[in-house]
């Protein structure tokens, strides 16, 4: 499906990077099938593959900022940062970053949350990948491109 | 950690990186942030480069990361040294069977969890983490895998605060720190 949209057809480490993930069902409740990315991660050479495919896209598109969603996208960015030569800038919730941030608040399916990015982190004009472990409806995503949006990233 | 051990070169440049963010979380405390570190692709990799030089080869197939920051750093050694990476994680985030440590805080309790079937028994495993202070969290993340079975072989982290002296509750467990704060 996606991987031949992406030019990634026959590539052959999706399929073992696609059956490393295990479903757990009703997680974090009732009616929700969870993808659990940690048993990948438990997959040495599935959880390589799985940086190379990113590495190999990015490389030489002249990207100097990978940004990475906590938590799970901190499992993901790092490494792809440091194979491209770009810095990793953190997303996090509320109240973890020390220094001065900004902030995009989103919504939930009960109320809104936040994302906050550290003020300075990114400068106009760079190129920016975001990374996380999964897009479901897009809302924190949406909030990560409007933070990089406000330092005209 | 002998006071004439030769400094490699590539130390002092990942120190000057750390942010030290005063008072923050509260007054009085001096928060170390490794942000502007990963700010500097080259003294990120230098310091992931450090931690891989000294495990390479040595028969490591676990490396457990602390939330959040641990997950920073575990995943490039992991993936550097051929290890499976395990997070360890904040009470009702990880979606499957898990097994928990409790640990104090300054005031109240707090927990880390493991999935259950991640580490097998005799493996040997690293702890990793951005810093250690009273060392309370590293020790948890050290009686959870030992209770699974695994050996500890070293907790590494990248920055030490000796005055709170955390080493000591590792219970002899070696920590590997590339700097310290006083």
């Amino acid at each position: 499906m996606f991987a031949a949209e992406n030019g990634l057809r026959g590539d052959p480490r999706l399929e073992a990077i696609s059956e490393a993930i295990r479903v757990v069902p009703h997680f974090p409740k009732q009616g929700i099938m969870f993808q659990d990315i940690t048993t990948l991660l438990l997959d040495p050479k599935a959880f390589k593959d799985t940086v190379d495919i990113f590495v190999d896209r990015y490389r030489d598109m002249d990207i100097s900022v990978v940004a990475g969603v906590e938590a799970r996208g901190f499992m993901f960015g790092p490494s792809i940062a440091l194979a491209i030569g770009a810095k990793f800038v953190p997303l996090s919730k509320p109240r973890k970053l020390p220094g001065k941030v900004i902030s995009e608040a989103y919504e939930l399916e009960y109320g809104t949350d936040c994302l906050e990015m550290h003020i300075g982190a990114v400068q106009p004009g760079e190129r920016a990948l975001v990374i996380d472990d999964l897009i479901a409806t897009g809302g924190t995503f949406s909030a990560a491109i409007r933070l990089l949006g406000t330092v005209q990233a | 950690m002998s006071a004439y051990r030769v400094q490699d070169p590539r130390i002092h440049g990942i120190k000057t990186k750390i942010r030290v963010v005063p008072n923050f979380p509260k007054p009085g405390i001096m928060f170390q942030d490794i942000t502007t570190l990963l700010l500097d692709p080259k003294a990120f990799k230098d310091t992931i480069d450090l931690f891989v030089e000294r495990y390479k080869g040595k028969n490591i197939s676990v490396v457990a990361g602390i939330e959040a920051r641990g997950f920073i750093f575990g995943p490039p050694i992991a993936l550097a040294i051929g290890a499976k990476f395990v997070p360890l994680r904040k009470p009702k985030k990880l979606p499957g069977e898990v097994i928990f440590e409790e640990y104090t805080l300054e005031y109240g309790k707090d927990r880390l969890e493991m999935h259950v079937g991640a580490v097998e028994p005799g493996e040997r495993a690293l702890v990793v983490d951005d810093l250690i202070a009273t060392g309370g969290t590293l020790c948890a993340a050290m009686n959870l895998l030992e209770r699974v079975g695994a050996e500890v072989v070293e907790c590494a982290c990248v920055i030490e605060l000796p005055d709170l002296q955390g080493r000591k509750r590792l219970s002899g467990k070696p920590l590997y720190v590339l700097v310290e704060y006083h």
